[in-house]
């Protein structure tokens, strides 16, 4: 479990920071990498972008057209994809990625920082929600 | 905190926390740390799921497992008029057609039949690529980042994105309180933004959007060559066999209702081919979003270059996954420290939490359909 949250009861959400979608690159999900002010004394601007970069890379590899995704969509069409009854999607497979790596991120980095990403698509993926928690047991906000 | 029948909470100094993807806001109103999430201390309410508070105008049946729009009238007039040729063809004119043809001939009859019904279903109940609204402190934090923009007159509500070297304007919903992705449109009928929003088609009785649009296709497809089929072999009987009244009421019905189809629906499947090889949607072809007539300039961004690749992409593309969580639990937040507010931020966090508990938190069931 996150130390974060066992040693500190008095915790409350300060604020929240949405990070937008960028589509510059046309309808395939990708997240804005531009640092945004309120996390400047929370992390540094390289590991956020790292975050995110990697976070783009994952959604890039599931919605990826290639030989591997055309014979999937073919097998699904030739058994009227009831195939997906048994078998997970791609997507899917890479969604499951993407939420471990977010806890993985919470764990190590963002919450020993006093901030908490949430996986995109419990935001339907709009956006990165990240929550900004302050300790009111110790004063200031770590 | 008042819940009698639920076991004494663990002492405040050490509790376990929840892992961090069901992690609530702590409300600050509530001192106890162990403000019980469980539906249980809530009373003896079971907890409901998210499709039976869904802010749209939708059906859902099944328990959330199939969702229609909420006028349903033609699409049962589609499966009868379906059933009924369909029936009647097995009924009446394959006999004949097996023993003096070939059996081959009700065999592929039926596989077609199957697939355009596989594909109706599909068509017509799955999630069309439904966006779900914000949750209010995404409301607040786009509203705060347009009201910072505009002085005195009008905040603009459009953001203007270049793809691929083509300017796109990104409307403003103010229904979903969102910034619509490119090619989403807000349909009227359903209440709700969709993805790659093509149209709304009362035949299937469901918008078609990006999850379910090869599924429409194909089945427009395949009950064009049903329809050619079945027409085909009922005149071939009629030739081969002219026979009592009975059958050739039937076989006139048969008729009737596949010549009107074949014009109609055969027309309908050779517009979508053109549409999905050129990468566009019904909507942006009928507003003429990237015809040449808006200026000399203008193309599509989205298409891939060659047809190919545009049809490949629209129908064997990745299957994305239905962004709603139709039956997923609602975790039930506590709204009644509300009256309790010394703020006006306050009220909105138990919203934020109910809210926010319906559209993401907790994704207990990957939804496929």
């Amino acid at each position: 479990m996150l130390g974060l949250y066992r040693i500190r009861p008095n915790i409350t959400v300060s604020s929240k920071v949405f990070i937008q979608r960028d589509y510059s690159s046309g309808t395939i999900c990708k997240f804005q990498t531009k640092f945004p002010s309120e996390l400047e004394s929370r992390i540094d601007k390289q590991q956020f972008e790292e975050t995110i970069q990697t976070l783009n890379n994952l959604y890039a590899e599931a919605e990826k057209l290639g030989g591997k995704s055309y014979l999937e969509g073919c097998l699904a069409c030739l058994t009227a994809y009831t195939i997906f009854l048994c078998m997970e999607t791609h997507y899917e497979k890479v969604l499951k990625k993407i939420a471990r790596y977010i806890k993985d991120q919470n764990e190590k980095i963002y919450a020993p920082r006093g901030l908490l990403l949430t996986d995109p698509i419990e935001r339907g993926l709009r956006v990165v929600e990240i929550t900004i928690f302050e300790d009111r047991s110790i004063g200031s906000g770590r | 905190s008042g819940c009698s029948p639920c076991p004494p909470p663990p002492p405040a100094a050490a509790p376990l926390p929840p892992p961090p993807r069901r992690l609530r806001p702590f409300n600050t109103l509530d001192p106890l740390p162990s403000s019980d999430p469980d539906p249980p201390c809530e009373g003896s309410r079971s907890p409901r799921k998210k499709w039976q508070v869904f802010p749209g105008r939708n059906r859902f049946y099944c328990d959330g497992r199939i969702m229609m729009a909420r006028q349903t009238g033609v699409f049962y007039l589609t499966l009868v008029l379906i059933l009924l040729t369909c029936g009647l063809f097995f009924t009446f004119d394959c006999p004949f057609l097996a023993s003096n043809l070939t059996p081959a001939i009700p065999a592929v009859g039926g596989v077609l039949f199957i697939f355009v019904m596989g594909m109706l279903f599909r068509a017509s109940f799955s999630d069309p690529g439904i966006l779900p609204r914000a949750t209010p402190d995404e409301a607040a934090d786009l509203e705060r980042q347009i009201d910072s923009a505009g002085c005195s007159r009008p905040p603009p509500r459009t953001r203007e994105v270049l793809i691929n070297g083509q300017a796109v304007k990104l409307k403003y919903c103010f229904t979903c309180k969102i910034f619509r992705p490119p090619r989403a449109s807000h349909c009227s009928l359903c209440d709700n933004c969709v993805e790659r929003f093509d149209h709304h088609c009362p035949w299937v009785g469901n918008c078609v959007g990006r999850r379910n649009y090869r599924f429409f296709y194909l089945f427009i497809l395949s009950l064009s060559l049903l329809t050619v089929f079945i027409f085909a072999f009922v005149i071939t009987h009629v030739i081969l066999n002219p026979s009592q009244s009975l059958t050739l009421l039937c076989t006139v019905l048969e008729v009737v209702v596949c010549f009107f189809s074949i014009w109609s629906i055969v027309g309908l499947s050779g517009f979508h081919t053109y549409l999905i090889s050129s990468n566009q949607t019904t909507n942006e072809d009928i507003k003429g979003s990237w015809s040449t007539k808006r200026g000399k300039d203008n193309y599509n961004p989205y298409s891939y270059g060659n047809i190919l690749t545009n049809c490949c992409a629209a129908l064997c593309g990745p299957l994305p996954p239905s962004l709603i969580d139709r039956r997923g639990l609602i975790q039930s937040g506590t709204p009644q420290t509300v009256s309790q507010s010394n703020g006006t931020s306050n009220s909105s966090y138990a919203s934020t939490q109910l809210h926010s508990n319906m559209v993401g938190e907790g994704r207990r069931h990957t939804a496929r359909y």
